[in-house]
């Protein structure tokens, strides 16, 4: 059909181009191509004028409408927060205590604390908080500094070793590397601390430790190894291990130290979802 | 079309350029130079500085391995990012990026406010084996930033560069460049004081665990650990003394 016209174009003005003695048909637009063309510039108008459009100095106009993305963002966020306000405000109120006791917070807690968690809690301590070695598993009931309400709330809100004045602090000495102990010592140390837990193999090597440990380490981690919360001091009697329980690791800590470090939340996340963060962590299997 | 004068310029290279300059132009004045008059994008807020130089180098090692290919460094302003992320993005905190690192490829998050979200154990971990600590993460590894020496020789050009597109370095910020970077490393604390009335917030330490060697792995977590936490947002108002 367009071949067909093209021969006969006698009748269709062209661009006046030629090359070749073949010429370019200056057809029409489609009318419906036009049209929408000019509607869409008419609605260009309509939207200089409902919606913010034309810059001036130091200003632009502000439309009709007077849309603006931080003003929209604020009232959305201030919108949801009121929708959770029933319940945040008793939250950010109330001891923790009361909130486990009343079912209806504590279930709200729960689902805000799981949903902070996943954010800004699941990339050290794993999306079901099973912990990985350096970062502890918060389902057991061993609990560094403490597994109450209270103690987890503190921990969250200030951190382990974190930029925070409220932090909780210390250190282990680098048994090895600062020279306290010679390598054999750490061996025979590392020896007993296993044989805490039933898991020595050189029974001898680890009577050799026992004194080295009292001397050195029972100091935090106790006279029996069964460790000291307020210096976040593991129990070395049990069968968890933050960073592992053979030989080699145990040489490795005892020799060059830990100093695991978790932010302070304080500042980062309201005071309602640290909340709900403790009571999500507390209820996670281990709290006490 | 039967308006014939357009033939005028067709059939004149030199004239449909000249135009085409023109039309161009009126595009670009409107829409390009009110940004330097209106006052949303050129807000200045309390607490920006110019990036320390371990920092610097840290962000030159970002750029290097397109992290900004999958990592935005702007918040939008949306309910769901702000939630998530924190106080949406200002201009005023990229306005020392040359360039900037905003972006809407999120294949990982946006880590506009990173900074002391983690700790340096999970970053080295993360950079090493990400799927060490993140199992679902598709992150490349990146275990030879730890091993690589960085490279600061020209560390006090890359800050004269900076300044002279506007970067407000002193010259006492470029002549003591590499003992700053030294010092934030925590390769010597004797400097440690000026450092941090230079740089007000830096944070001076071993990043990467060695302290034996300043590594690019460093210099990067040091960036990382950094981002978002110049501007005291808990005190910010958005028409508030930290606009000023």
């Amino acid at each position: 059909m367009a071949k067909e016209k093209a021969k006969t174009s006698g009748s269709t003005e062209t661009t006046g181009h030629s090359w070749d003695g073949i010429a370019e048909l200056n057809n029409p637009l489609p009318k419906w191509w036009l049209y929408t063309f000019y509607a869409t510039i008419i609605w260009a108008i309509g939207y200089w004028i409902v919606y913010p459009a034309w810059p001036t100095v130091s200003s632009y106009t502000k439309g009709y409408f007077g849309y603006s993305q931080r003003e929209r963002v604020s009232e959305d966020l201030a919108q949801s927060q009121a929708e959770k306000a029933v319940f945040r405000d008793k939250i950010a109120a109330a001891d923790l205590e009361a909130i486990k006791a009343d079912p209806e917070l504590l279930n709200f807690a729960l689902a805000g604390g799981a949903a902070a968690f996943g954010d800004n809690c699941a990339p050290c301590h794993g999306r079901g908080a099973q912990g990985g070695a350096g970062y502890p598993n918060l389902r057991d009931d061993a609990w560094l500094w403490g597994g109450t309400l209270d103690a987890i709330h503190q921990t969250i809100q200030h951190g382990i070793r974190a930029e925070d004045d409220q932090t909780h602090m210390s250190q282990m000495p680098a048994f090895g590397k600062l020279g306290m102990l010679k390598p054999n010592q750490v061996s025979d140390a590392a020896e007993f601390v296993m044989s805490l837990s039933g898991n020595a193999d050189d029974e001898e090597a680890a009577a050799r430790g026992k004194e080295i440990f009292a001397t050195n380490c029972a100091a935090c981690h106790g006279p029996d190894g069964m460790g000291n919360q307020a210096l976040g001091a593991p129990n070395l009697t049990d069968q968890l291990w933050l960073y592992g329980g053979d030989k080699a690791t145990i040489v490795e800590t005892i020799t060059n130290s830990r100093a695991g470090m978790m932010p302070a939340w304080a500042g980062r996340l309201d005071p309602a979802t640290v909340k709900e963060l403790a009571i999500y962590v507390h209820s996670l299997g281990g709290g006490q | 079309m039967s308006w014939g004068k357009h033939d005028i310029l067709e059939r004149s290279p030199m004239l449909m350029f000249i135009g085409i300059l023109i039309v161009v132009s009126i595009g670009g004045l409107i829409e390009i130079t009110p940004l330097f008059w209106l006052r949303s994008t050129i807000e200045k807020v309390e607490g920006m500085r110019p990036y320390a130089p371990l920092e610097l180098a840290g962000r030159n090692i970002y750029v290097r391995e397109g992290c900004y290919l999958c990592h935005s460094q702007m918040i939008r302003s949306l309910k769901d990012e702000v939630e998530r992320y924190g106080h949406y993005s200002l201009a005023a905190e990229s306005m020392y990026d040359h360039p900037f690192q905003w972006g809407s490829k999120r294949t990982g998050p946006d880590v506009a406010r990173v900074g002391g979200k983690y700790s340096d154990e999970w970053h080295r971990a993360h950079m090493i084996d990400p799927r060490s600590v993140v199992p679902e993460s598709v992150m490349p590894g990146y275990p030879f930033l730890a091993q690589r020496k960085l490279n600061y020789k020209d560390i006090e050009a890359q800050l004269k560069t900076s300044a002279i597109v506007g970067v407000p370095y002193t010259d006492e910020m470029v002549e003591n460049a590499k003992v700053d970077l030294e010092t934030q490393a925590g390769k010597n604390t004797a400097d440690l004081e000026a450092f941090l009335a230079r740089y007000p917030k830096a944070q001076a330490r071993t990043f990467d665990g060695n302290p034996n060697e300043i590594t690019e792995l460093d210099a990067l977590i040091a960036y990382l650990q950094m981002l978002g936490t110049l501007v005291d947002f808990a005190s910010f108002d958005e028409s508030g003394p930290n606009l000023r």
